[in-house]
């Protein structure tokens, strides 16, 4: 079929509009996370077995100076909430900083060399992607011991494979373009021409995946401190709080249920993002 | 065909000396892993009894070598209470390729007809509402999904049980929590897939042949849309694998992530390690089939 | 309230098109009859809505087809004619296209207000489609024995006998060795010109009135296509099968077309019988088409360029479409629109230049004449 009338396609309106509402959510979330020190109304670690298990301000029982209601041991879970949080999005961010450079650059490297080097690199990459997260890191930190340092270098890998899956491909297709082909002639460095020509142009390509694999680890990370192989203790953590209520999820619920919440609403803010800076930066893919 | 199989294998089994030698040298990272066995506390000659037993202190290629080989012999050496490794795991095999299958037909179930329809009705209500469902279904943790479902349906509503063993129905709940996920994935992908198919020359052709919008969306559109979410399939149930850790430590399964957990935390390293490399045999066979099956069902590959 | 994918593509016009009928039966019903007119398009309107606007896709297309006439629809990329063959059967590609006027009579009935369970009867079955490309109008996963069983299948009582029997026979007319042993083939073990022929007894197996062809000779190399054209034409002379030829190749029109219809940006420009148009044409856009082509033995240094840029369908001037390529434009080509002026026994041309001078004469004299009327 003739290209020319045939497609033509209008883009979805409501795509390209700003999505609010989870960039507030976010924003709110941030801003209570990294200055949790100043905003929570109580210290997190602050064990006051006399206040033990009280019920969130809207029960009976409950009150405004503990909104969300205390764990077994006394402390405000708001609190410990907002704390929790900065914990998180450091980890995700280092995790994000780290992978994302050694992928960007593994996939550009990839991509752009072809041949040898990129079967050797693919190979590696899919084994890496094809490991059980959660399993692999749980031995990961176990065995190293529970520190950030540990945590942050297990992680990394996995967020790297992925960018350099991803940009691996758009840097083949980039390559075989003739304004590169032109560069070369031109007598640009293979550097050069990475840096100038190749990516830029998947700048788009690594913001969203990059957005993306945040939630993802937020998620992991819950994961791991839910299993007891998170942040060092005594550090407050959703995941870590989320198993302490285990045991009287069925009476005093809302010990599982904030934490559960919280990392529900971030994820999800944050993949809402992610998937309307998909679109936009790529209205072909038109996914979700 | 013959040669395709054959690549196959070849990079199926170049993956499984990958992941084994991976964890080969992951557990054997800290340097001492007798230390770890035992608490620092120990005597040295207790340690290094233990270290000689277990072969630890013999230099590092020996140990490697021994490894493998063991390996090729089926044999993960033995736990840290006597029993051999490989009887434990496949021992609790069963449980856990059971959970990440039932997982699969939850995700399929919900994730096939959301995609189906998302496509078809493009734009409208119910294209938003599985957009959002996915969406969703991505943000949430899997354990954390697993204690609220344990709390609405087995505490309050009564309805599912908690425990492993009692028939059919203790499937439902673990299964969702660790399927939930992946409707999302498989909810988009179909979208996408049966886009694109439904906007092929050989869609129209269909059409043009007066064909009924049944025949063309299922016999047509949907047979070629399948195939790249079988390959992702395979993918889910990697991740399965990976969600399994943490709901099966929820609902007591006793599967082969409970007991990856229950290992970690006894520090019985034998075990450890088997259950990983179990886990990355599961998935590349997995992927294997799943491979076998694309090329089964598009002829291109299949004689081409 | 959704619209589904396949009603969102298939609409008929919406609003009231002036014309008079009593339930979709044309006034001119009982004439097609007797005159032995199978196809009847009348001011097909079909439009594209892109953000910057609107597309004409079609602009007023109106012509006839005769039993086991060939007609052909000629025009370059853009000009309408693949949507016009789409709009017959209503399987517009996009959402945003919509056929917003016009009447296409088939069989006594308008085919833009039948309901789409009655216009799925036609499709395939009276009215078939041969696509562009076999490669692709085929499912790759399906046997071809199976495709080209499923207009016989889902339209019964266009055949008599077993179905079976039916598809070898018409795989064999279009000379497919060994139909028999081919049936459970995919599509990619045909070569090339194979699977055109595939698509041609696919269309042709249910007997149909009508054959809409969409350039299925492009893809094809020379000596491929003249078979296919051929079989075609002897298949149509057989069946008394008419067809609607959509082309951009004028080798293919002179092969195959009795009549030819010329189109530019949406509108049909000039009409008439094939040997008259390709040898006296009257449209300054038609004597342009048949001198860029190269002929045999003809002595000429350079081939006939037609000036400018093809017409920009979002921003069409009130007039002439073709006002800033002709040679031979006047002020009142660009303010009015040319009625249709006869030519020859049933044809006719749009242009104000032809009803008053020779046209063809005028733009190809030598250096002196061009442009001197007006």
């Amino acid at each position: 079929m003739h290209a020319a009338a045939v497609r033509a396609r209008s883009l979805i309106g409501s795509t390209r509009r700003l999505p609010i509402v989870p960039l507030l959510i976010l924003a709110l979330l941030v801003i209570g996370a990294v200055f949790a020190d100043v905003l929570a109304p109580h210290e997190p670690l602050q064990v006051e077995l006399t206040n033990a298990l009280q019920p969130p301000f809207y029960h009976e029982g409950g009150s405004l100076e503990h909104p969300l209601g205390t764990d077994e041991l006394g402390r405000d879970i708001l609190s410990r909430l907002m704390h929790g949080g900065r914990v998180s999005l450091l980890l995700a961010l280092s995790v994000i900083v780290l992978g994302g450079v050694v992928g960007v650059a593994l996939g550009l490297i990839s991509g752009y060399a072809g041949g040898l080097t990129d079967s050797i690199i693919q190979r590696a990459v899919e084994a890496v992607l094809s490991l059980p997260t959660i399993m692999v890191a749980l031995v990961f930190v176990f065995v190293m011991g529970q520190t950030y340092a540990s945590i942050i270098l297990i992680l990394s890998p996995f967020v790297a494979a992925e960018l350099a899956r991803m940009v691996r491909g758009e840097a083949l297709s980039i390559r075989r373009t003739n304004y590169v082909a032109l560069a070369r002639v031109a007598g640009a460095s293979h550097l050069r021409v990475i840096v100038h020509h190749i990516l830029p142009n998947v700048a788009g390509t690594i913001i969203v995946v990059a957005t993306l694999q945040v939630g993802a680890l937020i998620l992991v990370e819950a994961s791991l401190s839910f299993l007891g192989v998170g942040v060092p203790p005594p550090t407050p953590a959703w995941g870590l709080m989320i198993d302490g209520g285990r045991e009287y999820v069925a009476t005093k619920y809302w010990l599982s249920l904030f934490p559960g919440l919280a990392i529900v609403l971030t994820v999800l803010s944050i993949n809402w993002i992610g998937d309307w800076l998909r679109n936009v930066l790529d209205p072909k893919q038109q996914m979700l | 065909m013959g040669r395709y199989l054959a690549s196959r294998l070849l990079q199926a089994l170049l993956g499984l000396i990958f992941i084994s030698t991976l964890v080969f040298f992951l557990v054997r990272l800290t340097g001492d892993p007798a230390r770890i066995l035992m608490s620092d506390f120990a005597p040295l000659e207790l340690r290094e009894q233990l270290a000689e037993r277990l072969g630890l202190d013999r230099p590092l290629y020996e140990q490697y070598f021994s490894y493998m080989s063991g390996l090729v012999r089926l044999d993960l050496g033995d736990s840290f209470n006597g029993q051999p490794v490989l009887d434990i795991l496949l021992a609790r095999l069963p449980a856990t390729a059971s959970l990440a299958l039932a997982a699969l037909v939850v995700a399929i179930i919900l994730g096939l007809p959301l995609g189906i329809l998302s496509a078809v009705y493009r734009g409208s209500a119910i294209d938003m509402f599985s957009r959002s469902v996915a969406l969703f279904g991505q943000s949430v943790p899997a354990f954390w999904l697993a204690i609220m479902l344990v709390l609405i349906f087995s505490v309050i509503l009564r309805i599912f049980p908690v425990a492993f063993g009692t028939g059919p129905e203790s499937y439902v709940l673990p299964s969702i929590a660790i399927g939930w996920a992946a409707v999302a994935g498989i909810a988009r992908l179909v979208r996408s897939s049966m886009l694109d198919v439904l906007d092929s020359d050989y869609v129209r052709m269909a059409r043009a042949k007066g064909l009924p919008p049944h025949v063309v969306v299922v016999k047509h559109a949907f047979r070629s849309a399948i195939i790249p979410v079988l390959t992702f399939s395979g993918l889910v149930i990697g991740s399965f694998l990976n969600g399994s850790v943490v709901v099966e430590t929820v609902f007591a399964w006793p599967g082969l992530g409970k007991l990856t957990m229950d290992a970690v935390n006894g520090r019985d390293f034998p075990v450890v390690q088997g259950a990983v490399i179990m886990i990355a045999v599961f998935f590349i066979t997995i992927n294997l089939i799943v491979d076998l099956l694309y090329a089964y069902l598009d002829p291109r590959i299949r004689y081409g | 309230m959704s619209r589904s994918w396949f009603s969102r593509r298939s609409d008929g016009p919406t609003g009231d098109v002036a014309h008079p009928s009593v339930d979709g039966q044309a006034p001119g019903a009982a004439a097609d009859v007797a005159d032995d007119v199978v196809l009847r398009v009348e001011g097909l309107r079909t439009h594209i809505s892109v953000r910057r606007g609107v597309v004409k896709a079609v602009d007023g297309v109106s012509f006839t087809i005769r039993r086991g006439e060939t007609v052909g629809l000629v025009g370059e990329s853009g000009s309408g004619k693949t949507m016009t063959l789409l709009s017959i059967m209503r399987l517009l590609p996009v959402a945003e296209a919509k056929i917003v006027a016009g009447s296409i009579w088939f069989d006594g009935r308008d085919l833009l207000r039948e309901p789409e369970p009655a216009m799925r009867r036609y499709r395939g079955a009276r009215i078939a489609l041969i696509m562009q490309d076999a490669l692709t109008a085929l499912n790759p996963v399906l046997t071809v024995g199976d495709q080209v069983s499923e207009p016989l299948r889902y339209h019964p009582g266009r055949h008599s006998g077993p179905i079976g029997a039916r598809v070898i026979e018409v795989l064999e007319s279009v000379r497919i060795p060994n139909p028999e042993r081919r049936l459970d083939d995919y599509p990619h073990q045909f070569s090339g010109g194979m699977r055109q022929r595939v698509l041609a007894a696919m269309a042709l197996g249910p007997s149909p009135d009508l054959i809409l062809a969409d350039e299925p000779t492009t893809a094809l190399d020379v000596t491929i296509q003249a078979q296919f054209l051929t079989l075609v034409r002897r298949l149509q002379r057989d069946m008394k099968t008419s067809v609607l030829w959509v082309t951009h190749d004028l080798g293919v029109v002179a092969q195959t077309c009795d009549r030819v219809n010329v189109m530019y940006a949406g509108r049909i420009v000039e009409s008439g019988d094939v040997r008259r148009i390709l040898n006296e044409p009257q449209h300054p856009y038609s004597v342009a088409l048949m001198e860029s082509v190269p002929k045999l033995g003809a002595r000429r240094e350079r081939l006939y360029q037609i000036a400018g840029q093809p017409p920009d369908l979002l921003n069409l001037p009130p007039g002439c479409p073709f006002y800033d390529r002709c040679p031979l434009r006047m002020d009142l080509c660009r303010a009015e629109y040319p009625p249709a002026t006869p030519v020859g026994r049933d044809g006719y041309v749009h242009c104000w230049a032809a009803s008053k001078t020779d046209v063809a004469a005028a733009m190809l004299a030598p250096a002196s004449s061009a442009g001197s009327d007006g």
